[in-house]
């Protein structure tokens, strides 16, 4: 840096006018303005919801819990729905996330590996079991391979990513053993993407759950299909027996995988 | 291969003699950072390449074991043009091959048994790699090394717990868990303090001429050439500008490979 140059103007500025972020900020709120006039949202409406909403909220208590066998049923199969899913999905996610990495595999791979992981996850889990029960008909099936698609599509991207990440001069230092490539990713590149890859799993297998509860109202199997059908029937009372066993379920898969995380830090 | 020091066949010394012939690598066009090479290197000794940062002394040793791809040249060793090698023959070469690296490169998250045994995977099957079962005579040696280093006490702590002694130390042993024909130290003392540089470079002298195996170190620090090395290559721009043993190292020399002069005073 040279001397302060005493011809320069006072009032210099020490920050460039970000006016590109301003003008996409000032659009956003007049957009926004803008949806919501088209939309049809008026006040009147809210505050009429609020009254529909309380006597919908009131006529859910006390829980019904009589139909217990058909909630269980449903409950386990969406159980067996999540970790199916999240096995097989997550064990596809790995080669296919290897494949995308750009640091250790070269373009003509990464891109179909790229296309596959881009149109997993193009669509919403509940799309794609739409499409599924169309294809294999109702049930099970149809939920657990809309789920392994999602699957893919998210944890594959993660794993890509995280692969992506690693230090370079680890793999090196193996590769200048004369280690095959095998041996490359089980001692250098394994190590170091191990404790992410089991994050992004635990996580995965929770999002499974949330969306295995889900699938069943497309016609994909597990508790969705009787959630749906107790909402139809107005039998509210179910629906919050269904919502608090559903509840209880992710949140005792919360602390599993936080415990998974923990010993595999 | 027999582990045993002091048994490595006397006729075999010829056969690790490296030569390299017109090496050239361009990492852009036209713009040569090695400017044709020419060196041979005995089978046996330490020789320490010397020049100023950025002159070409890391990528010399990487077109030896092609971690960086020669642009043109030949890099005769042991019989083959490794400057020609490609897939299985590359790695069956690099297996005889080991490297010390400025930052270590120790794998972080695996143990230090781990981390000496991986300069074995070039001789183990995947699945034994993956289930961790390497060959009982492998372990045996590794161990053998961890006392050879000093760090009998740390087999199975992680390498990110190490001190940056204790890591290069680990580096040096894996690198002669290899059983090499020849070491390549890439600057392998530049992230140490002074003493513990002269130990790593003490104890990679030793280990390496226990075992009659030729070492080539990329150094930064002339003191430690000229202590250790039995002859020093001094480059420069890309060229060699001075090829001898360490006492003939003038500092005319010194001169003409550095530039500029003012930094000899400083010397202790």
């Amino acid at each position: 840096m040279s001397a302060p140059d005493p011809g320069l103007p006072l009032g210099r500025q020490a920050f460039q006018a970000n006016w590109s972020g301003r003008i996409a900020f000032g659009a956003l709120v007049v957009y926004t303005i803008y949806a919501a006039s088209h939309l049809g949202f008026s006040w009147d409406r809210f505050v009429t919801g609020l009254g529909q909403g309380g006597t919908f909220l009131a006529r859910m208590f006390p829980p019904d819990f009589e139909r217990t066998q058909l909630l269980v049923d449903g409950m386990v199969e969406s159980l067996q729905i999540a970790i199916l899913s999240s096995f097989f999905g997550i064990l596809l996610s790995l080669p296919v996330g290897l494949l995308a990495a750009r640091n250790l595999m070269p373009p003509w791979v990464t891109w179909p590996a790229r296309t596959i992981i881009a149109l997993c996850r193009s669509f919403h889990p509940i799309i794609i079991a739409i499409l599924f029960v169309k294809a294999v008909g109702f049930g099970a099936l149809a939920g657990v391979l809309a789920l392994i698609v999602g699957s893919i599509g998210f944890v594959g991207k993660l794993f890509a990513e995280a692969i992506e990440e690693i230090s370079l001069k680890q793999v090196e230092a193996v590769r200048a053993t004369g280690a095959p490539f095998l041996n490359v990713l089980i001692m250098a590149v394994q190590p170091q993407v191990l404790p992410r890859f089991i994050g992004f799993a635990t996580y995965q297998l929770d999002s499974n759950l949330r969306n295995s509860t889900m699938v069943g109202i497309v016609g994909g199997g597990g508790i969705g299909a009787t959630l749906f059908t107790a909402y139809q029937r107005f039998d509210y009372d179910y629906v919050l027996a269904i919502l608090i066993v559903t509840v209880a379920m992710i949140m005792v898969a919360e602390v599993l995988s936080g415990w998974i995380r923990k010993a595999f830090q | 291969m027999n582990a045993a020091p002091g048994l490595v066949t006397e006729s075999g010394q010829d056969a690790r003699s490296l030569v390299i012939r017109d090496l050239v690598k361009e990492y852009r066009r036209n713009k040569p950072v090695l400017r044709g090479i020419n060196l041979t290197i005995a089978g046996h000794g330490l020789t320490a390449v010397i020049g100023p940062s950025g002159t070409g002394k890391s990528t010399l040793l990487r077109c030896i074991n092609r971690l960086v791809e020669p642009t043109s040249g030949e890099i005769k060793f042991m019989g083959q043009d490794l400057a020609r090698l490609r897939g299985r023959q590359l790695r069956e070469a690099r297996r005889r091959i080991g490297m010390v690296f400025q930052e270590y490169n120790l794998v972080e998250r695996l143990t230090v048994m781990e981390n000496l045994l991986s300069g074995r995977l070039g001789y183990v099957p995947v699945w034994r790699a993956w289930l961790r079962k390497f060959p009982q005579a492998d372990i045996d040696r590794a161990f053998g090394l961890l006392d050879a280093v000093g760090l009998e006490r740390v087999a199975l702590r992680r390498a990110d717990a190490l001190s940056g002694g204790q890591r290069q130390r680990v580096g040096i042993a894996r690198a002669i868990m290899q059983e090499p024909d020849l070491i390549l130290a890439d600057e392998p003392t530049s992230s140490l303090d002074p003493k513990t540089s002269v130990e790593i470079m003490e104890i990679l002298s030793r280990l390496a001429g226990e075992r009659d195996i030729p070492v080539i170190v990329n150094i930064h620090n002339v003191g430690l050439a000229k202590r250790f090395a039995q002859r020093v290559v001094g480059m420069t721009g890309g060229h060699v500008v001075y090829d001898g043993p360490p006492d003939g190292l003038t500092d005319a020399d010194l001169k003409a490979i550095y530039g500029g002069e003012n930094w000899l005073d400083e010397r202790p």
